[in-house]
């Protein structure tokens, strides 16, 4: 039987439930072979909150490391062939401990690449606190686009698609059916003002209309029970405006799922519920992504996230990078990222590179809604004179970003 | 050429007489159909539709036409049809997720690729026995065999390589690294070549079987066709090697490549998200699947035209042609 477990060390704070470091022989057979070339990752988060009441779908706990420990499993299998061995030391923060320390550690212990699921100034203060030292960070979760823009840093790669990339996919869509006028309800979360910058944004962009804007006052009402008082103010405040499609800011997940259904006109939701954009989804099958899901599950006994396909498509294109360098230097791996000759194979029907000016991962966006695909952006007929792929997000003229 | 002169009637007459020698039977398995088509290769018409297990995939036929090989890739076995009665006489053991096989020149063993599982796993096809399982990368598929039976070559869509194994030792003997997701290997029939197409990397690329030193890397470029769509899958190539058809996926069209020269001189038009292609055993006939339109393409070799398109059942995605 074929050694599959991963290998995975949790140094520190709470285990995430994931098998610890296994062996990984050389292939059967194979001519004698020299000692394998290395591959030190470290992967950096902060241990969940507990998740809110009444919440139907809660983050796992091992939510990101789950895609990067099959995605070193991924690795060491190739690796078997390439004479290169992929070790993933994790880290989990708990209440006070300091990020900068303990990528520091991470990268103390041999680490050469970081991949970090942290909000956007802690994923800053590391990247800042690593200035000098050879080490390249993957961000696999903050969606923020200052850090693709006036704070983007030399070494620091985005997996994560940003809020721009997520809302001109939206937009695309709305666009290509025909709903120009959106009314837009906004939570009262930092993030969710970004969000509804980010789509007015978008709107601008392919040429729709903001009909309405609207604050959410009325609590996190998708929270409720079924047996709750209905708020009547919430029924009616849709009322009045002449609009097509209803688009929620509430990254948080507190009212979005109150919205459809609840609209005072026959009107489709879309934004952060009902029509996501996103980079994964279970429901997606299509282009040999059964495979990855499948494998996934196995491992992890639950659905990929996209959180998790985020850290599986940073530890993959480490490891893509290190198979064709065969070299394992971390500024070597970074220029090789950028440059024409990198793409990866992710599931997602076209390879994903990487643009050079932001070091965001250029990738198609799924459309869905809960349990299916409804389409794929970027659409058909929105054309780019470099890739397709450049009408999601920041394009090179508009870059804030100006460190390489 | 002389069926371009001959009055419409004379062909017809002619190719109704011809009947009994140059009749094959088409065989294609509908991944979401859950069925097999069979053509009749002369007459071009779906002749019955006939259930098989869950996402049959994988199709390939023994050398006598008496056994049809199905991948019956959730059923995690391989289903052996009697030809003769059409229904499924016995399951072979395949090792999880049966993806695409091939069959030994000889008619056994049975080499499987096992997308889940990152291994090779070779059955003896009369005893129903495993006789090895080969680790390779991740998520193997193509599966191609020398002609002399002696060097099997797996890739793997994930790793980005095409394993050569060893049939005798069961044993990687060498591994080359090609293009991103690659899916199908096709050696030549004098075993001078091996084709591997590479369905991200967009790319085909023709190596040396003996030195496994890369001859070529063969790039595409269709005018109105995103880059990102031309995506190489099934590759087959005539028997003097003079020619090898490539199909591309969701750009709808099949290559057509000089064995020689490795140009591409032509782009076939046919159905949406073509991947794989058998030759009729005269190579008349190179028929190809048509994943998203659920239809066959059929190209007159001879005349580099795409000559009918034939409903299929749900998404097909394998072809092999009967030897008789």
């Amino acid at each position: 039987m074929l050694n599959r477990r991963s290998a995975l060390k949790v140094l520190n704070g709470a285990v995430v439930g994931l098998a610890a470091a296994a062996v990984f022989g050389p292939p059967a057979g194979a001519a004698a072979q020299a000692a394998p070339l290395e591959v030190t990752l470290g992967a950096l988060m902060r241990k969940r909150p507990p998740p809110p009441l009444y919440e139907i779908d809660p983050v796992p706990p091992d939510e990101g490391a789950a895609g990067a420990a099959l995605a070193a499993v991924d690795n060491n299998t190739t690796g078997r062939f390439t004479q290169q061995h992929y070790t993933l030391n994790q880290m989990v923060l708990e209440g006070g401990q300091a990020a900068p320390e303990a990528a520091a550690k991470l990268v103390d212990g041999g680490a050469g690449f970081l991949l970090v699921d942290l909000g956007p100034d802690e994923l800053l203060a590391v990247v800042d606190a690593l200035k000098g030292r050879d080490a390249v960070i993957f961000n696999v979760s903050a969606a923020d686009d200052r850090l693709r823009g006036a704070d983007c840093r030399g070494r620091l790669f985005h997996v994560a698609p940003s809020r721009a990339m997520l809302t001109d996919a939206l937009a695309q869509y709305f666009a290509a059916k025909r709903w120009s006028k959106l009314f837009l309800i906004v939570g009262p979360k930092p993030g969710d003002a970004l969000y509804a910058e980010a789509m007015r944004a978008s709107a601008r962009k392919f040429g729709l209309k903001i009909a309405a804007e609207k604050p959410w006052e009325f609590g996190p009402l998708a929270r409720a029970r079924g047996d709750s008082v209905t708020q009547a103010d919430a029924l009616v405040f849709t009322r009045g405006t002449d609009y097509d499609i209803m688009v929620v800011a509430d990254e948080a997940g507190d009212f979005g799922d109150y919205i459809p259904f609840r609209t005072w006109d026959a009107r489709l939701v879309a934004g952060t519920q009902g029509l996501v954009a996103t980079s994964w989804h279970r429901a997606q099958d299509a282009w040999g992504s059964a495979q990855l899901q499948s494998r996934f599950y196995k491992e992890a006994k639950r659905f990929m996230r996209p959180v998790d396909y985020q850290a599986w498509t940073a530890m993959r294109a480490v490891g893509e990078a290190v198979t064709r360098l065969k070299s394992a230097s971390p500024s070597a791996v970074a220029d090789y990222l950028v440059s024409d000759a990198f793409q990866l194979a992710a599931f997602k029907g076209v390879p994903v590179t990487f643009r050079p000016w932001d070091r965001q991962l250029r990738q198609p966006i799924l459309l869905a809604q809960p349990s299916a695909i409804v389409g794929v952006a970027p659409l058909p007929g929105f054309l780019h004179q470099r890739t397709v792929l450049d009408t999601l997000g920041t394009d090179l003229p508009e870059t804030a970003c100006h460190q390489t | 050429m002389w069926r371009r002169t001959a009055p419409a009637i004379a062909v017809a007459v002619a190719a109704l007489w011809a009947g009994d020698a140059a009749a094959y039977s088409v065989y294609v398995s509908n991944e979401k159909g859950n069925s097999i088509t069979v053509i009749d290769s002369e007459t071009l018409t779906v002749i019955k539709t006939v259930p098989v297990g869950r996402r049959p995939r994988g199709i390939t036929i023994s050398p006598d036409g008496k056994s049809l090989y199905i991948a019956a890739s959730d059923e995690d076995g391989v289903e052996v049809i009697d030809t003769a009665t059409m229904t499924v006489a016995r399951t072979l053991q395949s090792g999880p997720d049966p993806e695409l096989f091939i069959l030994h020149p000889t008619g056994n063993p049975l080499y499987i690729a096992n997308e889940d599982d990152a291994q090779v796993t070779v059955v003896d096809v009369d005893k129903n026995q495993i006789l090895a399982q080969v680790p390779v990368g991740v998520e193997p598929e193509g599966m191609g065999i020398s002609p002399d039976g002696g060097m099997l070559v797996n890739t793997s869509e994930t790793t980005n390589m095409a394993h050569f194994i060893d049939t005798a030792s069961f044993q990687v003997v060498d591994s080359v690294l090609v293009d991103s997701r690659p899916r199908f290997a096709e050696f030549n029939k004098d075993g001078s070549k091996l084709w591997v197409s590479a369905e991200v990397g967009g790319t085909v690329t023709v190596i040396d079987p003996k030195t496994r030193a890369i001859l070529k890397r063969i790039t595409f470029a269709i005018p109105g066709v995103t880059p990102e769509a031309i995506q190489p899958v099934g590759v087959r190539v005539t028997r003097d090697g003079k020619t090898a058809f490539a199909a591309l996926g969701p750009a709808n069209r099949v290559a057509v490549i000089d064995g020689n020269s490795f140009e591409v001189t032509k782009y076939l038009l046919v159905g949406q998200r073509v991947w794989q292609l058998a030759f009729t055993p005269d190579e008349k006939y190179l028929f190809a699947t048509n994943g998203n339109s659920n239809d066959v393409s059929v190209i007159d070799v001879a005349a580099m035209k795409v000559i009918k398109t034939i409903p299929v059942g749900e998404a097909p995605w394998g072809v092999v042609v009967a030897p008789k």
